[in-house]
């Protein structure tokens, strides 16, 4: 593909998103909107494929390889801090579940 | 493998996104919705290590364990309270990832010149300017949630004179690079500059209007990670990024119009400022406060038909929301219709009371949203507010001049009894007077929130 078609093909699927992005979010509760701010955090730490593809350039110079492993690092604390911190947010979201023992409720902190 | 095979497999992780936005339309299913983007997530990392041509294993992985291993600990450790600026540092590091790469396409790319095309460089000029200004704002905005600077807005004269210029000095250096100015340093002084216009654009903006700014750093991120995808004509950023920078964009809007304010009021009008010249305005208000013992209040609450508790938080500060979950069991023995108030802006992010809550198992059904319980206060005998102040305050229905005059509020004011659990009589986070308090209807109760908690479960108990 020439570099023309392929760009507008990527304008194509970008305006898709957009509009995918409108559709899927206008469908979420307020009473999750914490965790879907989260969950979007999470999504867009899939720029670590970006940050591998540039710290995995053949032939890199220093300079690029420093640049590129300080992405990766990162990248990487935001898709594993993004993803587990939302499951953590959702966990805690339930139906009304059988009464336990009261004990339950004198820890703190909560579950970690 | 070959590019064909990558793109497929691209594309599934693209649809587990989708798959995951889509099951947040539903608490039964939004946890399992995660874990699908999280495979997703797996899958991508691990086609773009089965890539041709992918080099420099022994860099990426302990790259991979560092910053991995810092997210998860990070993430592990924080407090439920704590969560919005957690979510606001993970969100300036992919900043920082998209802007970096940036930089490295750059350096790798122009030692021959005219290689660059035009759509390029620009993706790179955008992905470098959005992502650092998503960077260090994120930065700025996890400082303030943490109490690291101080909430209140930080303003100075020519302010926005400033920022504009320094922003249209960033742009104008951006414009010159896709006009064929290609060198390196002109890109380091664009992120540079970008950095410090972050900095400077969150500074002003106080710090109950952080999450709206989190909201909008997010979709500035997801902007630039699309803009990523472009200058490495990868389809999965492309979509991945424009679907976070599109939803962002909308949330930061439902965020603005819950509070009845416009975006623009939000980033420029360093609100809390001119509430503080409100507030000692307001001080002299007339009404006398009355105040009440914990045996008073938990009679109130025990021989109630109806009660609404409005938590706030305060309550979450003060980690009360377990032991406010069981004084509510306790009311509900009782006989007791027992519900939750939550303001669409309660805690520090939207649906942040929500998560609190869910945390010390108060089942959602449970959780009512303002326009939901708004009709039921004047048939609620005792409405129960702790750790909430702003969003009570009538001022926002009745007094123009008051700076949150049209926020929606809950009608607290109508209920039949009010009781407001606070720890003294100071203005609330956007530092203005209450008006409830002094209506003949409210009682106070002061102190920790937790403590009054506590005192009203052991007073209930000894009915």
């Amino acid at each position: 593909m020439n570099h023309g078609t392929l760009l507008v093909f990527e304008v194509t699927i970008l305006v898709l998103a957009i509009f995918l992005g409108f559709e899927v979010i206008s469908k979420v509760p307020t009473l999750l909107h914490t965790p879907l701010m989260s969950g979007t955090n999470a999504i867009h730490g899939i720029v670590i494929v970006g940050a591998m593809l540039v710290a995995g350039t053949p032939h890199a110079d220093t300079a690029t390889k420093v640049i590129g492993f300080a992405a990766v690092v990162l990248a990487s604390a935001n898709v594993v801090g993004g993803f587990v911190v939302t499951d953590r947010m959702l966990e805690m979201f339930k139906k009304r579940e059988p009464p336990k023992p009261a004990s339950d409720d004198s820890d703190p902190t909560g579950p970690a | 493998m070959s590019k064909n095979l990558t793109d497929l497999l691209y594309l599934v992780t693209i649809v587990t996104f989708i798959l995951a936005l889509r099951f947040l339309s539903s608490p039964a299913t939004a946890r399992r919705g995660n874990q699908v983007g999280a495979l997703g997530m797996v899958l991508a990392v691990a086609v773009t290590f089965a890539q041709p041509g992918m080099t420099n294993v022994w860099l990426i992985v302990p790259g991979m364990i560092l910053g991995g291993g810092f997210g998860a600990v990070a993430a592990r450790r924080v407090k439920m309270t704590a969560m919005p600026q957690m979510v606001a540092l993970f969100n300036g590091v992919g900043g920082g990832a998209a802007a970096l790469i940036s930089m490295a396409e750059f350096h790798n790319r122009i030692p021959a010149p005219g290689n660059l095309h035009v759509d390029t460089s620009i993706a790179i000029v955008l992905s470098a300017l959005i992502g650092s200004v998503s960077f260090s704002g994120s930065m700025i905005a996890f400082a303030k949630l943490q109490e690291l600077i101080q909430g209140r807005p930080i303003t100075y004269p020519g302010q926005k004179v400033g920022n504009l210029v320094l922003l249209g000095v960033a742009v104008a250096i951006g414009v010159a690079i896709c006009a064929g100015w290609e060198t390196q340093w002109a890109l380091v002084a664009l992120i540079g500059l970008s950095l410090l216009f972050g900095v400077l654009f969150v500074l002003p903006i106080g710090g109950a209007d952080m999450p709206v700014v989190i909201s909008l750093l997010n979709a500035f991120t997801g902007l630039a990670v699309a803009a990523t995808g472009f200058e490495l004509e990868n389809n999965v950023l492309i979509v991945s990024g424009m679907l976070v920078g599109a939803s962002g964009t909308f949330l930061t809007l439902m965020m603005g119009r819950a509070m009845n304010r416009s975006i623009a009021n939000v980033l420029f009008g360093a609100f809390g400022q001119v509430s503080e010249q409100a507030a000692t305005t307001a001080a002299t208000g007339t009404g006398t406060v009355r105040s009440a013992s914990a045996d008073d209040v938990a009679i109130m609450l025990a021989y109630a038909q109806r009660v609404i508790i409005v938590p706030g938080y305060g309550m979450a500060v003060a980690q009360a929301q377990h032991d406010v979950r069981q004084l509510a069991d306790l009311l509900e023995a009782r006989g007791v219709k027992v519900d939750y108030a939550i303001h669409p802006v309660a805690g520090r992010m939207p649906g942040h009371m929500n998560v609190l809550l869910a945390e010390a198992n108060v089942p959602y059904t449970q959780l009512k949203e303002m326009d939901e319980i708004n009709p039921s206060f004047p048939q609620t005998d005792v409405a129960l507010v702790i750790g909430a102040n702003d969003v009570t305050n009538p001022a926002a229905r009745t007094n123009p001049a008051s700076p949150i005059y049209g926020m929606p509020i809950l009608d607290v004011d109508k209920a039949k009894a009010i009781v407001v659990l606070k720890r003294s009589m100071n203005p609330g986070f956007a530092g203005i007077d209450n008006e409830l308090y002094t209506e003949p209807q409210t009682v106070m109760l002061f102190g920790d929130a937790k403590d009054s908690v506590l005192n009203l479960i052991a007073a209930v108990k000894a009915l």
